[in-house]
């Protein structure tokens, strides 16, 4: 099953079925923010007791995993934040990249093998929603990678290429946190990260990158992804400095290995 | 001077030239043409006296051709992308094959460059040729100074040369700073800022300079234009004339060569040039032009297209300049922030001034070693056979020093990568090369000056008693022995023929007075010598053969 989302997210497709999967889970979530602070019509009677109980599992999920560090109502303890009104999106993001709940401490919470389905971050993420309005899960259509390409090539390099490298390889921050790579990381998480900010990256909310313009760099992610390099091997994309360790051990090697063969044989 | 092995080789391919008969067509096509140009130039002494020329084959001293050679690729693609490259900053839109950079704003040197990589058939193979043969024309012609550093090879008479290819090695790394800077992309610009940033840190004529350099206010519209006139007229023209130059002088002064019998300060075993190296010479260029190729095909280099047009708002993580300009960029790294001070309203700018200072006191030091070296030890005798390191330990020990002083700085250029790649934090990795940048050097010439002198009294060892053969005997005493087998006559010159240097005498000059000079010069002599192994002498052979 991993293997087949793998595969779809490489080829920059996705399988009606998860889309519609997707769909559900972020119809829930914002459905779930409302759910709290909203008297709900009769019509969505269904789908609200749906969400109760989602939210009632979520609290059982948490209670269970995270309220340790983060208070059994999410208010925060002297080890992690609060979680009320980071929202749906983040708990999504943390969970679903697998940085939560968070392991060792070190510089930074690192991702890891994800530890609950899509139905337990589903519950999860509701029941966080539903203490406190905040980004809601994004919606499937800035996920579809058709945005503009050179517009989120040019938005990747002016906003983020600073801290993930223009090839969107990763690069080093103070004191032993990094920003990872983001090529790979499927549609949503790259949209939840922008709009939560997860630990030191900055939050770029609607009015600093507009919806569209995200469904644009996901779009240019997703072009890095798939697309070959023009020319040949890429070392890594870390530029000259892979390039000159390239050039000093492989080729002058190389070349230093054949000249001692050649003056060998002459002997 | 030149006593060859092979003189009587040539005469007798001569003489059997002479009693062929009857040349064929094609053979005496050649003649005539060889005839028509001996007639009016009478070159043929000179090709003979070239042609005579003696190449010694250890390997190492192939590193210089595998420099000329990449020269040659360099020259060569270079010339196929002047056809299409344009060096002009004038704004134009992108509009070629690469879809994200479809209808961006670029300079029209961006827009020509990523012509050449997508539009143009077989631009983007002649980029990487051309960018991935000047990485290796300045490796190889590092390796190469190396090989003549710890070898010797600088002495007199060839200190002259020794300049002449620290100038190639500074014009070539002038070659590939103005090289990679000419496609106006992000990478680049970000370059020439921090060129700009350290020209503007020079007080009072800094600011000047820049407006100069960049025709106004960085990055404006002239500096593509200018660098391009410098990348492709000025510095090869110097390139070209210093080659000529040392390989005249290497003609001249003739090649060093290790020790070994029959290898005397007067001459040279090798092959000629004509024809056997001539045609290994032929051979080996095409092999390092096949390196180059494969290379070239198989690897990207300078992706320019990942990083853009250059806009002075964005950078990117890992912006690392090429790697022969890394050990610049990491001294910058490496000095503390925040050193200035406030005089007269001007600001001193330390964390340049002192990376200036101390690159240019680095480099100055390469230049000049030879005649530092020659003053200390007195030496002004004629040099032509190559130390092996060991028997030179000091200068041994001074060249670990400096290669550990510019390896750290070099590392220094990537220390986000390394933090990345190893799990450490950046600050921790600079405080730790900071720290290395001065233990380092001191670190290494002690441990180089201790294993040279560990392996001189080893080669002493072996030529006095022979090598361990492994073979345990039990002598009828009942005592057992480790067999120790002797060394033929051959081996052994190897290892006992170098020269012994005693430390300076300090004596009175003409006027009975010990100058200050001298008293400097017998005290750096003492350190160069204090420490030294002499070599086997032939009494202390004898004897040891008459023991056993
Ligand atoms: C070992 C302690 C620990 C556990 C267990 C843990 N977390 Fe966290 N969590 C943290 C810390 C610490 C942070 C703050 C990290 C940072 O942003 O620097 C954090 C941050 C978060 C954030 C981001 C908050 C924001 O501001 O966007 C979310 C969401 C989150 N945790 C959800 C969870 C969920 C859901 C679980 C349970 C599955 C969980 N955490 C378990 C320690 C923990
Ligand atoms: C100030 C530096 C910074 C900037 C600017 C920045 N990020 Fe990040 N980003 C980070 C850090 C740090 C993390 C790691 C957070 C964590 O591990 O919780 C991260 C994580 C991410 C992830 C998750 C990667 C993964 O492997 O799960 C994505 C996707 C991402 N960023 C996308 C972006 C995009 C898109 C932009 C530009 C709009 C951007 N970032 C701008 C620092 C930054």
């Amino acid at each position: 099953m991993a293997t087949f989302a793998h595969r779809n997210r490489r080829s920059g497709r996705r399988s009606p079925l998860t889309s519609a999967a997707l769909l559900l889970i972020g119809l829930l979530a914002t459905g779930g923010a409302y759910a709290a602070f909203t008297a709900t019509s009769s019509a969505d009677a269904a789908s609200q007791t749906q969400v109760t109980k989602l939210t009632e599992e979520g609290e059982k999920l948490f209670a269970a995993n995270c309220a340790s560090c983060h208070g059994l109502q999410a208010e925060g303890t002297e080890d992690a934040p609060t979680l009320i009104g980071v929202g749906a999106a983040s708990v999504d993001f943390q969970v679903g990249t697998g940085r939560m709940p968070m392991a060792a401490s070190g510089p930074q919470a690192e991702q890891k093998p994800v530890q609950f389905t899509e139905e337990q971050i589903a519950a999860l993420a509701t029941w966080v929603a539903s203490l406190g309005p905040g980004p809601a899960i994004p919606d499937e259509r800035y996920l579809q990678g058709d945005g503009d390409l050179a517009v989120g090539a040019e938005l990747f390099r002016i906003n983020c290429a600073m801290c993930h490298n223009v090839a969107g390889a990763g690069g080093a921050l103070t004191q032993g946190k990094f920003a990872p790579g983001v090529v790979g990381v499927s549609a949503k998480h790259v949209y939840e990260a922008m709009i939560t900010g997860p630990q030191n990256m900055p939050v770029f909310n609607d009015a600093n990158i507009s919806p569209e313009d995200k469904s644009a760099i996901i779009t240019y992610l997703q072009y890095l992804e798939t697309s070959t390099s023009p020319g040949g091997l890429e070392l890594g994309s870390l530029g000259p400095v892979s390039e000159g360790l390239f050039i000093w051990i492989f080729a002058l090697g190389g070349i230093v290995a054949i000249t001692v063969w050649l003056t060998a044989k002459s002997n | 001077m030149t006593v060859t092995a092979t003189t009587t080789e040539t005469t007798a391919s001569e003489a059997t030239a002479e009693t062929q008969v009857e040349p064929g067509k094609g053979m005496r096509f050649v003649n005539w043409g060889a005839n028509y140009i001996e007639d009016r130039t009478s070159l043929s002494g000179f090709v003979k006296e070239l042609g005579r020329k003696i190449f010694p084959d250890h390997w190492s001293f192939m590193l210089g051709e595998v420099a000329l050679y990449s020269f040659v690729v360099i020259l060569l693609s270079g010339t196929f992308l002047t056809f299409f490259f344009q060096a002009s900053m004038t704004h134009v839109v992108y509009d070629g094959s690469y879809a994200p950079l479809k209808g961006v704003g670029m300079s029209a040197a961006m827009a020509s460059t990523l012509d050449i990589s997508f539009d143009v058939r077989g631009g983007l193979l002649m980029r990487q040729v051309h960018h991935w043969a000047a990485l290796l024309f300045v490796a190889s012609v590092g390796l190469h100074m190396l090989r003549v550093f710890f070898t010797g090879a600088f002495r007199k008479p060839r200190e002259l040369n020794w300049v002449v290819g620290f100038v190639l090695f500074v014009l070539a790394m002038g070659e590939g700073f103005t090289g990679y800077s000419l496609p106006d992309d992000l990478l680049s610009g970000n370059g020439l800022r921090i060129i700009d940033g350290m020209v503007k840190g020079i007080p009072i004529i800094g600011t000047w300079i820049s407006y100069l350099l960049f025709g106004g206010e960085f990055p404006g519209e002239a500096i593509v234009g200018r660098l391009y006139t410098l990348h492709i007229l000025l510095l090869p023209a110097l390139v070209v004339a210093a080659i000529g130059v040392h390989l005249i002088l290497m003609i001249v002064n003739k090649h060093t060569q290790f020790a070994g019998p029959g290898r005397t300060q007067g001459n040279v075993v090798g092959v000629p040039i004509m024809p056997v190296f001539a045609a290994k010479a032929g051979g080996f260029f095409f092999i390092v032009f096949g390196v180059i190729m494969l290379v070239a095909s198989l690897v990207t280099i300078n992706p320019i297209w990942n990083y853009g047009p250059y806009d002075p708002s964005p950078i990117s993580a890992g912006t690392q300049p090429d790697w022969y300009i890394g050990f610049a960029d990491g001294m910058l790294r490496l000095i503390p922030p925040h050193l200035e001070t406030e005089l007269w309203g001007f600001t001193i700018t330390w964390y340049i001034l002192i990376p200036i200072a101390v690159l240019g006191l680095f480099i100055v030091l390469v230049a000049i070693y030879p005649f530092v070296e020659a003053w200390i030890t007195g030496d002004k005798r004629e040099h032509h056979i190559a130390d092996r390191p060991r028997n030179a330990p000091t200068r041994t020990a001074i060249g670990a020093a400096g290669v550990t002083f510019y390896a750290v700085m070099w590392a220094a250029a990537s220390s986000d990568l390394i933090a990345t790649h190893f799990r450490l934090s950046v600050e921790g990795v600079t405080h730790f090369l900071q720290a290395a940048l001065i233990l380092g050097p001191i670190i290494a010439y002690l441990v180089a000056k201790r294993v040279c002198l560990a392996l001189q009294k080893k080669d002493r060892e072996i030529a006095l008693h022979g090598f361990e053969s492994g073979r345990i005997v039990r002598l009828p005493g009942g005592e057992y022995i480790e067999v120790h087998e002797r060394l033929s006559d051959y081996d052994r010159w190897r290892l006992v023929s170098y020269e012994d240097y005693a430390p300076l005498m300090v004596r009175p000059n003409a006027k009975g007075r010990i100058t200050t000079g001298t008293k400097i010069r017998g005290v750096l002599s003492r350190w160069f010598f204090e420490d030294r192994i002499a070599p086997v002498t032939r009494s202390e052979i004898e004897a040891a053969h008459h023991d056993h």
